[in-house]
């Protein structure tokens, strides 16, 4: 056993990078991700043991690294990947969670899926065919969804004899392309998935690259922002009130920082009802602390007895978003049943879930050419559209561009219950200056309308 | 815009940047209270095994200094560790909490269930888990499952609603996005909530030994009488083993899983210490399941078809 105590403490204290995959049906995404998986030793023994008993059982004489990923029945009797799948996998730098989503084109929600909770998305281009349509949608969606950072993985470099215009052609129309969409960081990387060419290994057959390889930038690319300039937000869980002998007193709001930092001492406001208070304490599970920033999960105590309760949202006073009961957003529909003009929804913000009937659907995406389509009536499943809703009380929404966590909310069947769709609240992407944008698509609606 | 050549080498990461094992303690303690927040009758599947017991770790702090708002509910499959019995009755009376038993010997006694050939009863917990939750009108079960156990549990959400049945519907499950769990059912359904979801095994050791969280002693290298059965070094007992042509030795081994007897193996191993524990998982080869557990082997989709009918 060579792992030292030195080494272990090391491994606790490493960072986490959550990233999600995006690639077409056959640009060797599974290969990439059982690559990743297999070199970083994270395949253990009995693992591919089940993997090659189940390809030879197929009749297949090299095990198929695609079984890894894929664990429902319908998805290895099918061959392609229906849901989003969790892996996880280490090396002494970085834990990361990935997301590998499925690049079916029906399955853009679980795409959304992926890139909500994704620190970065790797995008698979096949050096052969460069960027097509599916590459576009891909970086739509990651733009929309506001993926921090963007890995534009061309691969089968060994395809076309590793050769670097084929690939800084791709890289700069990508790149030009997802900029425009607001994508704020953008990393090009020649690869070869089956080869293991700047995989994990650096490639001996393209000295003319000089950057990281896909596990590099992984383990560097950093996550999280600084935190000074972002809106501080608490949106409250559960009201801590022991209620006993020892903590006969004890009023804590309890909740995850959604963004920015909370200190001791800091004037606070609740919303809705714009009560004002102090921070008088944060107990960061178990200890006090003076300061505290997301996605700590903490209890905040307030000086004054003021009425405070599930999905009330804390903001420092003095920086606090608007109240209201209309939302606009862009929403992808995630359900087999139909959104329509007039129905009445749950909307779930934060803590909070409140009754909301869905005004007008100004229009709708078509990720494949990212024209829109005005007032489409209704969303179906996949689609990506504008909607304006109503709320029966005033929600404190901010613009999703400032936060993935206070800008994002679900709509649900009330009914059923059944997820409907992902909203995001604000301008859909954050490239161009929107007014320049409106005025563009009033001329073209069909061309290259992003401000659908 | 863009980077070409970023710096590699260094460690970009912000002072803000928090340590893996903090990420996913913030986020299961968001998890518990999210449940807390918007359920009426919550419980914690609790067996005395690692992953319940860093569960309850973790709701004790999640609410603390308030006591938990959950009850615990574990399924005996009446082949238990009887030192895992005793720690489960030690923690509950410690911390003031409320128990529930489902008793598969007791279905098995009245001919509700009967024993299988294999004497296995792991799979026949499902029947008297979803009879109980049932009963007991639970709308909220917390189960320890982790995605980087098995590949069907790879596909599980971290809310995953159970019709009135019990059933998980794989091609039907909510997508779930950021971190807004719907946890919206019908009378009748329930939700099985996953905290653990994004954890591995090694980070469960690891956190438990920043904790300091006791364990039952089945988890650290001692003597026990074992004997091999399918590959497996199975503790000889009253429950089933062994059988003819089936011989008992003594041998130095330890549990990575806490489960019935039937069909919970044993690793051998030297490993007396949280550190050892950890230096081991840290070497090994092999998954926890792989290395133990028989009743996943039995088929390529033995996971998944055991949670359909409402296995956690």
């Amino acid at each position: 056993m060579s792992t030292t105590t030195e080494q272990l403490a090391d491994l606790s204290a490493t960072t986490l990078l959550r990233f999600a995959t995006a690639g077409s049906v056959d640009d060797g995404k599974s290969t990439l991700v059982g690559r990743l998986l297999h070199d970083s030793k994270s395949v253990l023994t009995d693992q591919l043991e089940a993997v090659e008993h189940a390809s030879r059982n197929r009749g297949q004489e090299a095990p198929d690294l695609a079984l890894l990923t894929d664990g429902l029945r319908a998805e290895r009797e099918q061959g392609i990947t229906i849901d989003v799948a969790y892996r996880y996998f280490a090396t002494p730098r970085r834990r990361f969670i990935l997301a590998d989503t499925p690049g079916h084109v029906q399955y853009t929600r679980n795409m959304v899926t992926g890139a909500s909770t994704a620190d970065l998305a790797v995008v698979l281009v096949d050096a052969r065919n460069g960027v097509i349509e599916q590459t576009r949608r891909h970086a739509a969606v990651a733009a929309l969804l506001r993926v921090p950072h963007v890995v534009l993985a061309v691969n089968k470099m060994d395809l076309v004899d590793y050769a670097e215009p084929v690939f800084a052609k791709i890289a700069e129309e990508f790149t030009a392309y997802a900029s425009d969409l607001g994508v704020p960081e953008i990393t090009a990387i020649p690869i070869s998935a089956l080869a293991g060419d700047n995989v994990v290994e650096p490639s001996a057959n393209m000295d003319w690259y000089g950057g990281p390889t896909v596990l590099e930038h992984l383990e560097t690319v950093p996550v999280s922002h600084d935190l000074t300039s972002c809106h501080a937000r608490l949106p409250v869980q559960v009201v801590i009130r022991p209620q006993t002998a020892e903590h006969p007193d004890y009023r804590g709001y309890a909740g995850q920082i959604a963004a920015g930092t909370f200190r001791v001492g800091e004037s606070v406001t609740v919303l809705p009802s714009g009560r004002t208070s102090k921070v008088s304490g944060i107990d960061l599970l178990g200890r006090s602390v003076d300061v505290a920033w997301t996605p700590q999960s903490v209890t905040l105590l307030l000086e004054d007895d003021i009425d405070v309760s599930r999905g009330d949202l804390i903001v420092p006073s003095g920086d606090a978003p608007a109240t209201s009961q209309d939302v606009e957003a862009t929403v992808c529909h995630v359900a087999d049943q139909p959104l329509a003009v007039g129905q009445r929804v749950l909307l779930k913000h934060t803590t909070r879930t409140v009754k909301a009937i869905v005004k007008e659907i100004p229009s709708r995406l078509t990720l494949d050419d990212l024209s829109q389509h005005p007032e489409p009536g209704q969303l179906v499943a996949n689609d990506i559209g504008r909607v304006k809703v109503r709320t029966a009380e005033p929600i404190a929404l901010d613009d999703y561009a400032d936060s993935r966590r206070t800008g994002s909310f679900l709509l649900i069947d009330p009914a059923d219950g059944t997820t409907l769709a992902a909203g995001m609240a604000g301008e859909a992407f954050g490239g161009k200056p929107q007014a320049a944008h409106a005025e563009e698509s009033a001329q073209a609606a069909d061309d290259d309308g992003w401000d659908f | 815009m863009t980077t070409v050549a970023p710096t590699t080498g260094e460690e970009t990461d912000s002072p803000y940047a928090l340590s893996h094992l903090d990420a996913l303690e913030s986020e299961a303690v968001h998890i518990f209270r999210e449940v807390a927040g918007e359920f009426e009758r919550p419980v914690i599947l609790f067996s005395g095994g690692k992953d319940s017991i860093l569960m309850l770790h973790l709701a004790l702090k999640a609410f603390a200094p308030a006591p938990v708002p959950f009850t615990l509910l574990h399924v005996d499959t009446g082949h238990n560790f009887p030192e895992v019995l005793e720690y489960r009755d030690r923690v509950v009376a410690e911390h003031g909490l409320r128990l529930h038993v489902a008793s598969v010997q007791e279905y098995i006694d009245r001919g509700a269930l009967k024993e299988r050939p294999d004497g296995t009863r792991n799979p026949l917990q499902t029947v008297p888990l979803t009879e109980k939750i049932q009963a007991e009108r639970f709308d909220a079960v917390f189960g320890g499952g982790r995605r980087d156990e098995e590949k069907a549990r790879a596909k599980e959400r971290v809310f995953s609603l159970r019709d009135e049945f019990s059933q998980w519907d794989p091609r039907r499950q909510r997508p779930e996005l950021w971190q807004l769990y719907n946890g919206r059912h019908a009378p009748g359904e329930h939700v099985r909530v996953f905290p653990l979801s994004n954890w591995t095994e090694l980070d469960v050791w690891q956190y438990i030994a920043r904790e300091g969280i006791e364990l039952p002693g089945i988890y650290f290298a001692h003597e026990r009488d074992v004997f091999q059965r399918s590959g497996m070094w199975l503790t000889a007992g009253e429950w089933g083993g062994p059988k003819e042509g089936e011989s008992v030795e003594k041998r130095l081994i330890r549990y990575r899983t806490v489960g019935d007897m039937s069909c919970t193996g044993a690793v051998d191993s030297d490993a007396t210490t949280l550190d050892a524990v950890i230096a081991e998982i840290a070497a090994s080869r092999l998954t926890e399941r792989g290395a133990t557990r028989a009743d996943d082997k039995m088929s390529e989709a033995a996971m998944e078809d055991r949670k359909r009918e409402g296995y956690f």
